[in-house]
């Protein structure tokens, strides 16, 4: 780790005066259970380390809100949390993890792709530029949305449930508060100077809000153990019924592409049927029928058709 | 005098066989015991080293200025000079020392190293594509295999292996060494060879001229607790040597222990193995011929020669066997050295053997025991593994089931030797009734401790409370290294042999109280020495060494290396079981139980033993699931040195294991090492469970879901 300024300002807009307007010379600290790892590793080498730890405001979590500091541990706390992203939290099956990393850290945790992690940058690319997932070791990397140059998987587990939830979040920035879908925070880099979400360098995350609706929702994981593991592929449904019938879907897969997936197709292949293993089994192939699996990867297409299917299932009950 | 070192019939111990919880448990879980990593002696100078990014490279340039312009930087040394190569990625280039570990990071960062980097290869799971890395090995053939194979009445072929992995010991590797004076060393070491460090240590010395010569004799070497080392940690290696430069030149301690991620890249590595399997046996189950095209890596090292076909020797039988070798850590002893990975080569192609012949494995295993060279052991072992884990109940034929969730049961059988090391202890009886053993050795973990206070204690007549052990100090009596499961023979012979020499004297002093002729009327029983004939005629422990005034025994006990004498013995077998269940759409394998029946001789601590073999059941499940070291063949580099990627089980991943030793059942053999022989099997019953539950082979361990659904897929499907 190299040594960085350290500041714990007391209010958002203190925070983001403190924040650079270039990506790479200041991070900000929540639970830490990214960035430390990162600092460590030396992929990122900040100037300055901004701590949220002060700042009053985001913290807590109800059914309509949920703080961006607010911890895993708080959001398992609260009973009104919608299914879907009460799930895709149980997944995060370590304690120390749970009590320290927060909602808002968890969303715009950086990639766990090991090129990134190694240093190699986002992009995962050798001193001569050449892209080392696509002939390399890709079994964990993406099947979507992986035409290039991106090739590593969304971290996060929470946004699929959210965004299958319709959330949006609330970022300050110097230009002041402001509100987009969930959806919006995530891209997919084109280039070395982009990052896998859209905020400015000096935008903090605030808040999510959720606008409720009584949709029917479900995540579920394919992970390969009990202890602290990734998932393989992840998928988030809410269904919203009128009787047996889906009146409509929406259907988001996570640890596939680099970005939360939001499959279109599958929420057309449900919309106005009854929930059955067929329709589920429908919808799931739908999700993936655009799969481009790299030479490593091929079984993470049928993890995530399980993930669809199953978690179509859990929903509809 | 033979007859005199013995264990006490069964009728007559006390202590042994007892289930006696290791008595420095309370110190490690509080943290009070103190390992390498804690010591932290006045002045302590941290060190940290300089590491190679390349897989294969020729250093062309040195800078260490601006390390050593850093404020904080004690010194410098250099493992590696200019045209030396470095042959994996993490190779030690340097170590650094300075005040704290941050300045000693900063420091690696600021040391500038060049290189003309070289071609590189870090995998060999294809052969065909490693060229010139392929370096001849063992060619064996007994019999006529093609003979054989063309008369067998079913045959068999297969591809199978298993995948390196690494020792990930708790305690990174690393040392603590103060050189105090010309002749005058210290190091705290986390290793398994107290007695071989100090040899080690002034043989890397001598190969550097400006040091002054120092013989093992002027290094201490002092490890009362370690960390786990599986095999790694006979050696002082190249940070224990630069620690100890480092400390020459500052004249402060100075200590180097290893980072998670070098001790993954660094510190050794299980190498992998792979073969291709030709099999063939008799319509009633009789195996008849096997032949293996056989290869794995070692790193750029030769490596060694596969343990090829495993503990079941049919008369016919053809081994070709080539290393490759690749850039990568390099490989380093792992618990029973080459049976696990052997295990899953030959007990899966025999699994699938028994398959063709449509023959429970139960009944395959128990047929072909003779081709053992403990058929009966086998036999009662493989009956009591089946009971345990149901087997007549829960066994189907492979891929048999419905539903999306199908269960599996496999097996497999191992062996080991597991004779004693050398080992020589001291007993001290003093006047105020302290007794005591003196013993060089080192406990690895395994509670090598409480075994040495048992005999002590079993052999005195004491109670486990009122004996004392020393031991992890080279200024102790020497004893071997703890490798090949040769510990516990060795110290549990010397100790018995030195409380026995040290009880005689003790006799001789209370004989004539006791009205006793000679030593032999007396026995030391329930803390009194009295007499065999008439116990009722006996004198109390302390009161009995009040009679040494000022005097202290003090008595050898020399256990010479591989003769047990009736003490110790060599050679045991072992089944084990597993029971798992396949989630058959997405490839995920869950342990359900696993069952272990283990022979070992006499047991001293029932429940040390059951504890070893617990671990090993979990180290065993780990690289039979998910344990892989991951290199990259474009960059070269090792790309899961962490334990995020590097998987390892945790409680909610290992199922119920149900651990049965076969206790009473051999004790007329003596005392047999019990480190390596249960960590052999769990591959190969996990893999052969799979196959059970899917009715298709996955080739390869880590039985990974990829591995599981592209099995599936090959046999056509999931029906």
């Amino acid at each position: 780790m190299e040594a960085f300024e350290y500041a714990a300002p007391n209010s958002v807009k203190e925070a983001v005066g403190l924040l650079s307007s270039n990506w790479g010379e200041a991070d900000v600290l929540a639970g830490g259970t990214d960035l430390l790892s990162l600092l460590k590793e030396g992929v990122h080498t900040p100037k300055r380390v901004v701590s949220l730890k002060n700042v009053s405001g985001l913290k807590g979590v109800s059914a309509s809100r949920i703080g961006a500091t607010a911890t895993i541990a708080e959001l398992l706390g609260n009973s009104s949390v919608p299914a879907a992203v009460r799930q895709a939290a149980e997944g995060i099956t370590s304690p120390q993890m749970r009590a320290m990393g927060t909602v808002g850290g968890e969303l715009l945790q950086r990639p766990r792709c090991w090129y990134f992690r190694n240093g190699y940058g986002l992009l995962g690319k050798d001193a001569k530029g050449k892209s080392l997932a696509p002939n390399g070791e890709n079994q964990y990397h993406a099947i979507l949305g992986n035409k290039g140059p991106a090739y590593f998987v969304s971290a996060s587990s929470l946004a699929p449930a959210l965004i299958a939830l319709e959330a949006t979040v609330t970022v300050t920035g110097p230009d002041g508060e402001d509100e987009m879908p969930l959806e919006k925070l995530f891209q997919t880099p084109s280039s070395d100077s982009q990052r896998e979400n859209t905020l400015q360098p000096n935008q903090v995350l605030t808040g999510i809000n959720l606008p409720g609706g009584g949709a029917r929702s479900a995540t579920y994981e394919v992970r390969q153990r009990q202890l602290m593991d990734w998932p393989l592929a992840s998928a988030s449904v809410a269904l919203k019924m009128s009787g047996d019938t889906v009146e409509s879907a929406r259907v988001v897969l996570g640890h596939v592409a680099p970005t939360p997936w939001r499959s279109s197709d599958a929420e057309r292949a449900l919309a106005g049927k009854a929930v059955s293993e067929d329709t589920a089994m429908a919808a799931a192939k739908a999700a993936l029928s655009a799969a481009t699996p790299l030479s490593r990867n091929k079984h993470k297409v049928q993890l995530a058709r399980v993930a669809v299917k199953r978690a179509i299932l859990q929903a509809a009950g | 005098m033979a007859t005199k070192y013995d264990w006490p019939s069964a009728a007559d111990r006390s202590v042994i066989g007892r289930s006696v919880s290791r008595l420095d448990g309370a110190e490690k879980a509080t943290g009070r015991a103190k390992y390498a990593y804690d010591r932290n002696p006045e002045g302590l100078l941290v060190g940290r080293l300089v590491t190679s990014p390349h897989a294969n490279a020729r250093i062309t340039r040195i800078d260490a200025s601006g390390a050593e312009r850093l404020k904080g930087v004690r010194g410098v040394v250099l493992i590696k000079d200019i045209g030396d190569e470095v042959q994996w990625t993490g190779a030690e280039i340097a170590a650094v020392a300075a005040d704290s570990e941050e300045i000693a990071r900063d420091a690696v960062r600021k040391f500038k190293v060049e290189y003309e980097v070289l071609s590189h290869l870090v995998k060999e799971e294809d052969v065909e594509k490693a060229g010139n890395r392929v370096v001849p090995g063992q060619e064996n053939t007994e019999g006529d295999p093609a003979k054989a194979l063309q008369e067998a009445d079913v045959t068999h072929e297969g591809y199978y292996g298993a995948a390196t992995i690494t020792h990930c010991c708790m305690e990174p590797h690393g040392n603590t060494v103060h050189w105090k004076g010309e002749k005058d060393i210290t190091v705290w070491a986390s290793t398994q060879a107290v007695g071989r460090i100090g040899a080690d240590l002034a043989k890397n010395l001598a190969a550097d001229s400006s040091l002054p010569k120092v013989s093992p004799s002027d290094i201490r070497v002092i490890t009362p607790v370690m960390g786990g080392g599986f095999g790694s940690k006979f050696n002082i290696d190249s940070w224990g040597v630069a620690a100890a430069k480092l400390s020459r030149m500052t004249g402060r301690p100075v200590k180097i222990m290893l980072d998670r991620d070098e001790e993954l890249q660094m510190a050794g590595a299980r190498p992998s193995y792979f073969g291709n399997v030709k099999v063939g046996a008799k319509k009633d189950g009789t195996l008849t011929v096997f032949e293996v095209e056989s290869w794995a890596t070692s790193g750029v090292g030769r490596g060694g020669n596969p343990a090829l076909p495993y503990v079941i020797e049919p008369p016919n039988q053809r081994v070709r066997h080539v290393n490759v070798a690749t850039n990568t850590g390099p490989a380093r002893a792992w618990r029973a050295p080459r049976h696990p990975q052997c295990a899953v080569i030959t007990h899966c192609a025999l699994t699938d053997l028994a398959h063709k012949l449509d023959m429970d494995p139960v009944d395959f295993f128990k047929k072909n025991a003779d081709l053992t060279a403990r058929p009966d052991v086998y036999r009662t072992e493989i009956d009591k593994a089946a009971e345990l884990i149901d087997w007549k109940e829960k066994y189907h034929k492979p891929g048999e089931g419905s539903g999306h969730v199908r269960s599996g049961l496999g097996l497999s059988i191992h062996t080991w030797g597991g004779r004693p090391h050398d080992s020589q202890c001291r007993v001290v009886i003093e006047p105020d009734g302290a007794a005591s053993a003196e013993i060089g050795s080192q406990d690895i973990g395994t509670g090598t401790l409480t075994v040495i206070a048992m005999v002590l204690a079993e052999t005195l007549g004491l109670p486990v409370s009122r004996v004392n052990v020393k031991m992890g100090d080279s200024s102790l009596p020497p004893s071997g290294a703890s490798g090949g499961s040769t510990t516990v023979g060795g110290v549990s012979s010397s100790t018995r042999r030195a409380a026995v020499n040290a009880l005689e004297k003790l006799k001789e002093k209370v004989a004539g109280d006791l009205g006793a002729s000679s030593a032999d009327e007396i026995e030391a029983k329930d803390g009194y020495l009295r007499l065999k004939e008439n116990p009722k005629k006996r004198i109390a422990w302390t009161a009995a060494c009040r009679k040494l005034s000022t005097e202290t025994i003090s008595e050898m006990g020399n256990q010479p290396d591989r003769d047990g004498g009736k003490l110790a013995d060599s050679g045991v077998g072992g089944v084990q079981m597993a029971d798992v269940s396949v989630d058959m759409e997405t490839g995920i394998v869950t342990m359900n139980k696993m069952v272990a029946v283990q022979d070992c001789g006499l047991i001293i601590d029932l429940k040390l033993a059951e504890s070893q073999v617990y671990g090993s059941l979990i180290m065993g499940i780990c690289s039979a699931l998910w344990e892989e070291r991951v290199y990259d063949q474009m960059s070269g580099i090792y790309l899961n040195a962490d334990m995020e990627f590097y998987k390892l089980a945790g409680i909610g991943d290992i199922g119920e294991l149900v651990v049965h030793m076969m206790t009473g059942v051999y004790d007329d053999r003596g005392v047999i090492g019990l480190g390596e022989p249960p960590a052999i099997s769990p591959m190969a019953a996990i893999s052969n469970a799979v196959f059970n539950a899917i009715g298709a082979r996955v080739p390869t361990v880590p039985v990974t879901p990829d591995k599981v659904l592209a099995a599936l897929e090959k046999k056509g499907g999931m029906a």
